[in-house]
């Protein structure tokens, strides 16, 4: 199984509360995985400055030496807002470099996302309570990814759950399972990409971000990953400025699309939709198979 | 006859179908579902209820008898191997609506998604919008009613059920062809659009069935081997 949910709000009304609703979403698809779970946020971010959210996994770290290493490489201020095992580290400075850094010099420590406008956490447990420990909740943005997962091909931790990342400002969610991932894991090795786990779901998000480097639009690396990736899948992708989903061709993995004039929402079962304001009044449908949705902020290129 | 009302905001879903599943006869009103799974599921006996909400997965299923009625959208499976009795969408349906159902009538009023009637058995099921990919695969019995388009692959694999599209198809699946349009299948669908209350002239539908190509059983080869022919 795996639960998916997605929330992309479109005007100011609920950005607020993207947050709460997101957790709301969330405690829907318990029943769909209790191994673990994690949500990734947007905001506008702001101007010049990036993120990278920090995973020191099974460990309560001092996160100051991090953060004045950081700010050496960089010769930068960097700002942390430690969370538990997770730190969101800012800076005005190369954030690339100091993504660099962290995977060269702290195999301990494991880089969640990178970007302008994303914010990623994860963890082992029932995603009721990863939400409540990430404080998902108060959270406020524009949209919002995340999922639950009931493991099949990997094993049971914090790295192999999701979402995962595919570069700068996007990530993924997965539910289903790819069976030509290990030989598509040695290719992408090959052309440069770098995996944590054996998760075919890692997979995926390696692919994209490749296709992504590669100059590919999301429209086309999806579009692509139609022929390239072989297995069942829904996908939930976090873009900056916006979100995009995909079914394989054959679609047997649930996957449900509300949209209002405030939101777009999707998820494994609508009885997360339902929870949403304004869902009477929602269009609902079944996202077609092999076809690549996607939304982005007016004004906004996807 | 009295009417009973359950509150799925504060009544649990299982004394809802407790009640269902041990009443004789009586006519049930069920309000805020909120995309709950399985509602009014394994009804045995001639109950009218009527959900006013979204109903989640598997919604009517393996109902034998009864009229369910929901006013709103309902999740995967819908009707699911219904046997007998009617259930009644107001707006959409996502995948495998009425599949393997055996006898009785759905009525989609919105969309369909895919898998619409997968291995239908003898259920008449009609949509007043589209159908999704792969819908009626080895459908083997009863009749699918389609007012608006069907998605890819019609058909595939198809044994004996009847197809019935007024718009266009993507495309047929493996085995299943276009068939003339007769005056009983006019008939049929003539009977099948009003019962279910929808609109529509049975004149402007086409009619899909198997090519019979794909079976390997023939009758005429059951004494083959007796013939010296095997």
């Amino acid at each position: 199984m795996c639960g998916i949910v997605g929330l992309f709000l479109k005007t100011e009304k609920h950005r607020p509360e993207l947050g709460r609703l997101t957790a709301v979403m969330l405690h829907e698809m318990r029943s769909r995985g209790l191994d673990s779970a994690g949500f990734a946020v947007y905001d506008h971010g702001a101007p010049g400055r990036s993120r990278l959210t920090v995973l020191a996994e099974g460990q309560r770290p001092d996160w100051e030496p991090v953060r004045e290493a950081l700010e050496r490489i960089l010769n930068d201020a960097v700002d942390a807002r430690p969370m538990r095992d997770h730190a969101v580290f800012e800076t005005s400075g190369d954030s690339a470099a100091a993504r660099q850094w962290i995977i060269e010099n702290r195999p301990d420590l494991s880089v969640l996302s990178h970007g302008q406008q994303i914010e990623l956490f994860k963890a082992v447990g029932d995603p009721d309570l990863v939400a409540r420990r990430y404080e998902l909740a108060s959270r406020s943005g524009t949209h919002a990814i995340a999922h639950t997962r009931m493991a099949t091909e990997s094993a049971v931790t914090t790295n192999g759950s999701h979402p995962f990342v595919t570069g700068a400002d996007t990530c993924l969610v997965h539910n289903g399972s790819l069976s030509n991932h290990s030989q598509l894991r040695e290719q992408l090795i090959d052309k440069g990409e770098s995996f944590q786990t054996l998760n075919d779901s890692e997979v995926a998000a390696g692919y994209l971000s490749w296709r992504l480097r590669e100059g590919d639009t999301i429209d086309q690396a999806l579009t692509r990953a139609l022929t390239d990736l072989d297995g069942f899948y829904t996908f939930a992708i976090g873009i900056k400025n916006g979100f995009a989903i995909l079914r394989d061709p054959i679609a047997c993995k649930p996957a449900v699309i509300a949209e209002t004039d405030d939101w777009v929402a999707m998820s494994s079962e609508f009885r997360a939709i339902a929870q949403l304001p304004g869902v009477d009044d929602a269009e609902v449908w079944e996202p077609e198979p092999a076809r690549v949705y996607t939304w982005s902020l007016e004004g906004a290129p996807a | 006859m009295t009417v009973t009302t359950f509150d799925l905001a504060s009544a649990s879903l299982r004394d809802l179908n407790s009640t269902l599943h041990a009443a004789a006869s009586g006519e049930f009103v069920v309000e805020n579902p909120r995309g709950a799974h399985a509602v009014a599921a394994g009804i045995n006996a001639d109950l009218s209820v009527t959900i006013n909400g979204p109903v989640g997965y598997y919604c009517a299923g393996m109902n034998q008898g009864g009229n369910v009625r929901v006013n709103g959208n309902a999740s995967a499976g819908l009707a699911e191997n219904i046997m007998s009795g009617r259930v009644h969408v107001s707006g959409s349906a996502t995948m495998s609506a009425g599949a393997t159902g055996h006898g009785g009538l759905v009525v989609v009023e919105g969309n369909a998604g895919s898998r619409c009637g997968i291995s239908m058995k003898g259920v008449d099921i009609v949509v007043g919008g589209n159908v999704g990919h792969m819908s009626c695969f080895m459908g083997q019995s009863g009749n699918l009613v389609v007012l608006g388009d069907a998605g890819a692959d019609l058909g595939d694999s198809l044994y004996e059920a009847n197809i019935f599209v007024r718009g266009s198809v993507e495309s047929l699946g493996s085995d299943c062809v276009e068939k003339d349009m007769g005056p009983e299948h006019r008939e049929l669908v003539a009977d099948l659009i009003a019962r279910s209350g929808l609109d529509a002239d049975s004149a402007d539908f086409s009619r899909y069935g198997s090519a019979r190509m794909l079976y390997n059983f023939h009758i005429d080869d059951i004494d083959a081997e007796a013939k010296g022919q095997i």
